[in-house]
């Protein structure tokens, strides 16, 4: 039960706070709070009115002067913005975090195996658990991988998978990012900005420390090196200051001590790359790659990249060089194969899946086919190579005319769509205005994979912060907030 | 260290110094006019832009107020003060994970400071040029945030070879400053022969001189309020314990081209060391009487021209190199 001052503020506050069927974060039942989200909401109570958008404003700042913002910057007026931010943090109870933390385990063993296989023998193709034209004519699938091995079988080094929650309070897989997911720093920096302004909160929460994050980005890099090189030189390469995560790219570089490297500061020679460096040219051991797979060597990939290095996959070929993540992740996160990652996870560790996926309609299928070009109007079409929100159809909020250019698209390419019904994801509070509004939100957790597997515990929650709205990338108007896993 | 980092750095501490010289130039000439009929205005701020090196896209149009104007917050100008503050902060944001984060929030502070929308907002043509209040707070408010910003630098920042490269540019900027600042003034210390001065007036131009470089109350310090030509020369030359005289630039230069040549070992830096240590060696050993001997101009020109080939020769060593010869080494 609510105390008589929480009363006072539920009717200021709370006035906007409306269920719906969406699983709600905060609320078990209408008046009827999860237990875990009782001492924020008993906070919150006792600061005094308008305290809470000072503390917005105060986060606000230091976010802006600390330089943590995401739009290109032009020589004009300086039209950075800070990364939306939500006050309230996200809280996830211990034994919720559990399962999701074995599940993301079992998921990226179960996905590297895949990859190593597939750019190998080939034995899941053979046994025809996955069909070989899903994985040959995915588009991220590279050929100049066949046959190779890379340091301790180990493709995906660090992953981001994307789950949500549904109305039943169970975490699904959304998708997996395999290629060079982003937005950690926002989950690091969220977390160092709530303790400075609530910290007392913080405290009494017993949150479980995300801190040793980019030690153990480190730590799983290095134990990634080439052979015979004990004390490796490990750079993280970025396409340079005008890629919207580059505040990301220099925050990590700067955590982990190691050197933020642009493509034209490194050279190869002899299938050796060297970094330019005031005392001439440095051996480089491993990279970690923030560059796609398509900008990364103009010599292997596309010609016109200047982001890249030529004459880097040949050097990543004679195994002088380890790169995180390895060519060609992206096949195991195209979302047409992502229908068979429960029967990839079956298939390699003789184990149920964890972690649920969507239910995901392949529309090479002829009757999925119909069906979706029938009920376009109810559910999510996806291009299966994007990311970041873009080549999406959401049916219940779209119009006649873009429904009937996706079936054009479909009809066109069927590979390269999926479709998956429209989700009512879970929803958190968010702070708007003066007043708790419930917002839907993702999950994004970090997984690494070196010499073992660590998940840290939290990661991004990404939030729509328009209301109604079910898309949580920033480019398309989504915040964040800090996740808070308890420990009991 | 990466070669573009250290580019980065030489770059942003050049930009910032030659944002601090700039405002101080501005500031001091603004205020010294109040005392001055206007007949000498246009001499005074002539002048000005010739300390600056005669920025090509700014011109005296007769009207004080809007030439600081210019100077201050044209972007259309690489010279003005908001251009090379954006410069040094677009260059520090390459390297942000090279300087302290201490060093990264002065800089940009100032930066969102200064590009505030309407600050910079020209006059509309007709109505009375700019407040005169105005560019005298922007002016304060840059030279405090530089001069912090050197503060943090040098209490915040490592004083290791990305801190070298920072002194590099901030000194071989001042030098060069230095140097075209007394250019400049040439006419003023020693007459040009053909213009007709007024009692007294000189000694406002001298000590704006000396104040442009920060080094009145410095100067007095050693020759008392008395200014002559000969000792204000001596002083911002030759003198080996003020920051911005140039053999203090130069020594500090050399200093610091010493410790990156240290750190960064293999490379072999004897061109760089031989030009450094022939302008030292001229700054430290020559008198004023000498220098007075022979043609100022021609000795100040020099030394602008010895600072250009040491810029080139510290790019051609530790940024520029070819891989080849890097292997070869």
């Amino acid at each position: 039960m609510l105390s008589n001052q929480a009363q006072t503020f539920e009717r200021n506050t709370l006035k906007n706070y409306l269920l719906d069927h969406a699983y709600d974060e905060m609320f078990e039942g209408p008046d009827q709070l999860h237990g875990h989200y009782e001492p924020l909401l008993n906070h919150f109570a006792s600061l005094p009115e308008g305290e809470l958008s000072r503390r917005k404003a105060a986060a606000d700042l230091s976010f802006l002067n600390q330089g943590i913002t995401f739009t290109v910057y032009g020589r004009e007026d300086g039209k950075e913005q800070i990364f939306p931010y939500d006050l309230l943090p996200r809280i996830i109870t211990q034994a919720e975090w559990n399962k999701v933390e074995r599940g993301l385990t079992q998921r990226i063993m179960a996905l590297n195996l895949f990859l190593r296989d597939i750019y190998n023998e080939g034995r899941i193709l053979a046994d025809g658990v996955v069909p070989r034209e899903v994985v040959y004519s995915c588009k991220h699938f590279r050929r100049q991988m066949v046959g190779l091995q890379v340091p301790r079988n180990v493709y995906v080094a660090i992953c981001g998978t994307d789950l949500i929650r549904m109305q039943d309070g169970e975490f699904v897989v959304l998708e997996d990012n395999l290629r060079v997911p982003s937005g950690v720093s926002y989950m690091l920096t969220n977390r160092r900005v709530m303790k400075r302004i609530f910290p007392q909160l913080f405290r009494s929460y017993n949150v479980k420390p995300i801190e040793q994050y980019t030690q153990l980005l480190l730590g799983t890099l290095r134990s990634l090196a080439p052979e015979g090189r004990p004390e490796p030189n490990i750079v993280l390469l970025s396409p340079g200051v005008f890629n919207s995560a580059y505040f990301e790219h220099a925050y990590l570089a700067r955590q982990m001590g190691i050197e933020l490297v642009e493509g034209r500061d490194l050279v190869t020679h002899d299938n050796v790359i060297y970094m330019r460096t005031t005392s001439g040219l440095r051996r480089v051991d491993v990279i970690y790659r923030r560059v796609d797979d398509d900008f990364i060597d103009p010599l292997s990939f596309r010609g016109d990249s200047i982001l890249g290095v030529s004459g880097l996959f040949n050097a990543y070929r004679a195994g002088n060089v380890t790169l995180a993540n390895a060519f060609g992740t992206g096949v195991a996160d195209d979302k047409a194969l992502y229908a068979y990652v429960p029967d990839i996870i079956k298939y390699y560790l003789s184990e149920e899946p964890i972690l649920q996926n969507v239910k995901t309609y392949l529309l090479t299928d002829p009757k999925s086919r119909q069906h979706v070009l029938q009920n376009l109007d109810k559910l999510v079409v996806k291009a299966v190579g994007e990311s970041g929100g873009y080549g999406m159809l959401i049916g219940p909020h779209s119009t006649k005319a873009e429904q009937a250019e996706f079936a054009e698209k479909i009809k066109a390419d069927p590979r390269n769509y999926i479709a998956q019904p429209t989700i009512s994801f879970s929803r958190a509070p968010c702070l708007i205005g003066d007043g708790l509004e419930p917002r839907h939100v993702d999950l994004r957790p970090y997984v690494l994979y070196g010499d073992k597997v660590s998940v840290v515990p939290g990661g991004l929650t990404r939030v729509a912060l328009k209301r109604g709205s079910l898309v949580v990338n920033s480019s398309q108007g989504g915040g964040s907030k800090d996740t808070w896993v308890l420990s009991e | 260290m990466l070669s573009r980092v250290a580019d980065s750095l030489y770059w942003m501490s050049r930009y910032l110094e030659r944002a601090e010289h700039t405002t101080r130039l501005l500031d001091v000439n603004l205020n010294l006019m109040l005392d001055e009929s206007s007949a000498s205005a246009e001499r005074r701020w002539q002048r000005v832009l010739q300390a600056l090196g005669t920025p090509k896209d700014v011109k005296w149009k007769g009207d004080p107020y809007e030439l600081v104007r210019q100077l201050s917050f044209d972007t259309n100008s690489r010279s003005s003060i908001l251009s090379l503050i954006i410069m040094a902060r677009e260059n520090s944001r390459h390297v942000r994970e090279q300087i302290s984060t201490e060093q990264w929030h002065r800089l940009n502070s100032l930066y969102l400071a200064v590009t505030l929308p309407g600050l910079s907002k020209s006059p509309e043509p007709g109505t009375m040029s700019m407040e005169p209040e105005l560019p005298t707070e922007f002016l304060t408010q840059v030279m405090e945030a530089v001069h912090q910003f050197q503060g943090v630098t040098d209490s915040t920042m490592s004083h290791g070879e990305g801190w070298q490269f920072i002194q590099v540019g901030r000194y071989i900027e001042r030098a060069s400053a230095t140097a075209s600042l007394l250019e400049a003034f040439h006419d003023d210390l020693w007459g040009d022969g053909q213009s007709e001065r007024v009692e007294g007036n000189e000694y406002l131009d001298w000590m704006g001189l000396l104040r442009s470089a920060t080094a009145f109350e410095a100067y007095c310090k050693v020759y008392t309020a008395d200014l002559t030509p000969e000792r204000i020369l001596e002083f911002l030359l030759l003198d080996e314990d003020f920051p911005h005289s140039l053999r203090f630039s130069i020594d500090s230069l050399q200093c610091s081209l010493d410790n990156i040549q240290r750190e960064s070992g293999k490379v072999r830096a004897d061109p760089l060391r031989r030009l450094a240590g022939r302008l030292q060696g001229s700054l430290s050993y020559s008198g004023v009487d000498e220098i007075l001997d022979g043609d100022i101009v021609a000795y100040l020109r020099t030394i602008q021209v010895q600072c250009r080939e040491i810029h080139n020769t510290i790019y051609e060593l530790y940024v520029d190199y070819s891989i080849q010869a890097a292997l070869a080494s």
